[in-house]
């Protein structure tokens, strides 16, 4: 038994009134479905019952995209960008404000910890807000002429991992720049996109402007193939971002697409030791590796090796897992039955292929989806497990000699969405990141995210950007 | 006056030292702060709290380091260490009572056989701009007078002009002065300013053979902060992987919540481990922070918050 057993410290969820079940959130209003179809989303970390869901059919995403067109033409578009301006520090604010219960509420749904919710997703979703609020009434200095246009209706899709920030991503920069959106959150995780519709309307947000359209693939289908959007932005994985950029080909809309990764996280020898460690574990463990840019492969100098991996596990036995509401918790609950049997799977294959498995002593809750921190050294690159992402708690550790092995080895991959490089040596950090096909690049830090910041991918990562100036383009008819 | 055998190779001459001090690894700031302010966010309660309240009482250094120090708030000091809450007799003594030279024969008679030991600061504390001659009497009268434990400052000059031999040369002698008594190196991070420095000056301090080392004197701001806590438990950790010795970290200075040192006690639980969670391997230098700890006891054990005036001045 440790000398210093941290009692349980839950975050308390009374904060939280969840409704019995919600409806589609469409021209201002929350109503029913069509069909009347429904579904529950539970909490991957007892497999409770948080709520039924209704699932929007293409009926109903034809009645948001209409109403969304309507907003467009009638409201958002005629309004000056410093009133929508005033929308979105509105929204912002709330966010603030209810800070505490979105962030149980994202636990609750995603499994993530409150930690993670409390410090990282809602203080960015907000700023998000913020930083956008304050482009709306100056897009004439973003570099895109001197008064650029809006798109006009745009269909978003999301995904689980960080379900509130990911619509703050596709929300924020869309109204600002004057587009109407409909938006379908992840079917795991729409709790907080729920939430963020009564925000609108409590920020009296005109009705059409941002509708939220709740269901499964069918539904993300019908919301991308619909008619009547002009754009079409996607975060998800590279095989669905694939079909998605195909039903959009030859059609007026315009296409971002933010999808996997496979980031190096490369160690050099001079690296600070104990902070690149630190490093390795925010970029691999953090959201239970559930991640897009996850540093999810660890490229270490073959001199420092053997120290690296010491303090990697070290690190490793202290990481705390389990209730995804205590305050204590460093690393919650995997968000579904179908991604914990993918990362089985795929981790599974590793020891197949003859890395070396290793996971510190950790004691797995009974009930929910859970998986260990895992690390597999003596992996090649030549192993799925440095090829494919896993979106799990799960890192491949490989080694590298030079800086130029490094580079190669980095860039061997069909993704392009982050690195990370760890080195005292600021020539390094920029030789590294001149060199790196990465949409962002690290230095002695990873997974670190702000709205002035874009985001986004090489190759098969996707195309645009999200964040920053850059982000813009992707809502401006430029 | 000669360095630990296991030291020799390294600290030989001012070039080896300066070479291997020059090639630990680097500290960056900002992941060190990061990783300080994340574990300050851990939500330490109930059972938690009564263990780590108990366990910080008896890891206090009680301090009192003014000029207008007497023999008689050095005995009342010294009656708050043995039997810190009149009120009840289950809070823990504090570890040591930490004094100057000239006082430290009363502490001695004060604390003799309860366990409570008596630390006395030396070496010209708090600057250490004297001689080594003065320096070294200054220790050995303290020892004589009673002091079990010696708190010795660093000459930060030279360590900051690269002189590492000498600061090297100047804790050995301490140490061989100090005898039996234990030895705490006070870094002065203060005045250090950069946590690439504090790493060497453990390091350096270690070599020579320091039973703990000490963050500061309390008479510079900023004394005691959690990244530089974080850059010395690392360093007493790693230096235990490398030399098979253990040795002892004692921030001191600003300290002055129970809330802040249960973000100590929780730095060392997740850094050095558990192994230090212990008076022998961890100590707070602080005055004021007894009484905070004291109050939050009772209020645990009675739900009740109760006024200053029901602890006592020390």
């Amino acid at each position: 038994m440790a000398k210093f057993e941290y009692a349980p410290a839950p975050e308390s969820r009374a904060i939280v009134s969840l409704r019995e079940s919600y409806g589609l959130f469409i021209d201002g209003e929350f109503g029913p479905g069509v069909d009347g179809r429904a579904f529950k989303t539970i909490s991957p970390a007892t497999e409770e019952v948080l709520a039924e869901v209704t699932e929007a059919g293409p009926a109903d995403v034809d009645r948001a995209v209409t109403a969304a067109r309507k907003a467009y033409q009638h409201t958002w578009s005629q309004l000056p960008g410093r009133e929508r301006a005033k929308y979105l520090f509105r929204i912002a604010r709330i966010v603030q404000e209810r800070a505490r219960e979105l962030a149980v509420l994202e636990s609750l749904d995603n499994g993530k910890p409150i930690r993670e919710s409390r410090d990282v997703d809602i203080p960015l979703v907000a700023a998000h807000f913020f930083y956008h609020a304050g482009w709306a009434d100056k897009l004439e200095y973003a570099g895109y002429g001197p008064a650029p246009r809006p798109l006009g209706v745009a269909g978003q899709v999301i995904p689980w991992n960080f379900p509130l920030l990911m619509l703050a991503w596709k929300i924020a920069p869309a109204l600002a720049c004057g587009n109407t959106v409909v938006l379908k959150p992840a079917e795991t995780t729409p709790l907080t996109a729920l939430t963020f519709a009564e925000i609108c309307q409590q920020a009296d947000l005109p009705p059409g402007v941002v509708n939220i359209v709740t269901g499964a693939g069918e539904t993300g289908r019908a919301l991308v193939e619909h008619p009547g959007l002009d754009k079409v932005a996607f975060t998800g994985s590279t095989e669905v971002g694939r079909e998605i950029a195909r039903a959009c080909a030859s059609t007026r809309k315009k296409v971002t697409l933010e999808l996997g990764g496979k980031a190096a996280n490369i160690v050099f020898e001079d690296a600070p030791v104990d902070q690149a460690v630190e490093g390795i574990v925010n970029g691999i463990f953090f959201n239970q590796g559930h991640v897009c840019c996850a540093g999810s492969r660890l490229l270490v100098q073959e001199s420092v090796y053997p120290e690296v991996i010491a303090s990697l596990r070290r690190r490793l036995a202290t990481l705390r897992l389990g209730d995804p509401l205590d305050k204590n918790t460093d690393v919650g609950a995997i968000n579904s039955a179908a991604q914990l049997a993918r990362i089985r799977e795929l981790s599974e294959v590793g020891e197949a292929e003859g890395a070396e498995r290793w996971s510190p002593p950790c004691e797995l809750p009974v009930k929910g989806f859970w998986f260990p921190p895992t690390v597999f050294t003596g992996v090649s690159q030549a192993h799925r497990i440095a090829r494919e992402e896993i979106f799990g708690p799960v890192l491949s550790v490989l080694t590298f000699r030079t800086p130029a092995e490094a580079l190669e080895k980095a860039n061997n991959t069909p993704y392009g969405l982050s690195a990370g490089v760890w080195t005292e040596k600021g020539s390094l950090i920029l030789w590294m990141a001149s060199r790196l096909r990465a949409g962002v690049v690290w230095a002695n830090t990873f997974n670190k995210f702000d709205p002035a910041s874009p985001f986004g991918g090489y190759k098969e990562s996707g195309y645009g950007r999200e964040g920053g100036r850059h982000g813009l383009e992707a809502y401006l008819d430029v | 006056m000669s360095a630990p055998a296991d030291t020799q190779s390294t600290a030989g001459t001012e070039a080896s030292l300066r070479g291997f001090l020059h090639g630990l690894p680097g500290v960056d700031q900002v992941g060190a702060e990061a990783r300080a302010a994340m574990l300050a966010s851990r939500s330490i309660k109930t059972t938690a709290k009564q263990w780590a309240l108990d366990t910080a009482i008896s890891m206090i250094d009680l301090t009192t380091l003014e000029g207008q120090d007497t023999p008689g708030k050095v005995r009342a000091l010294c009656a708050k260490a043995k039997r810190p809450d009149p009120a009840d007799p289950t809070a823990p003594m504090v570890a040591a009572v930490c004094v100057y030279p000239d006082l430290a024969h009363v502490a001695a008679a004060e604390v003799k056989g309860t366990g409570v030991h008596v630390a006395s600061v030396a070496t010209a504390f708090p600057s250490g701009r004297t001689s080594l001659e003065v320096k070294l009497a200054d220790v050995k009268f303290a020892v004589s007078a009673g002091a079990d434990e010696v708190d010795m400052v660093i000459d930060r000059g030279a360590f900051l002009a690269g002189r590492y031999l000498e600061v090297f040369d100047e804790i050995v002698a301490v140490k061989d002065a100090c005898g039996d008594a234990h030895l705490k190196v006070i870094l002065e991070t203060g005045e250090l300013v950069t946590l690439d420095h504090v790493r060497r000056a453990s390091w350096l301090a270690m070599l020579a053979g320091a039973d703990f080392i000490k963050t500061s004197t309390g008479k510079i701001i900023p004394a005691a902060t959690l990244p530089v806590t974080l850059v010395m438990l690392e360093a007493v950790r790693d230096f235990r992987e490398t030399h098979r010795r253990q040795v002892g970290v004692k921030p001191a200075g600003g300290i002055r919540t129970a809330k802040d040192a249960l973000r100590y006690l929780v730095l060392v639980n997740e850094t050095a481990g558990e192994d230090w969670l212990d008076p022998r391997w961890f100590r707070l230098g602080a005055s004021s922070l007894l009484n905070d700890l004291l109050m939050q006891r009772t209020k645990m054990a009675t739900g009740r918050y109760s006024g200053p005036d029901y602890f006592t001045l020390d």
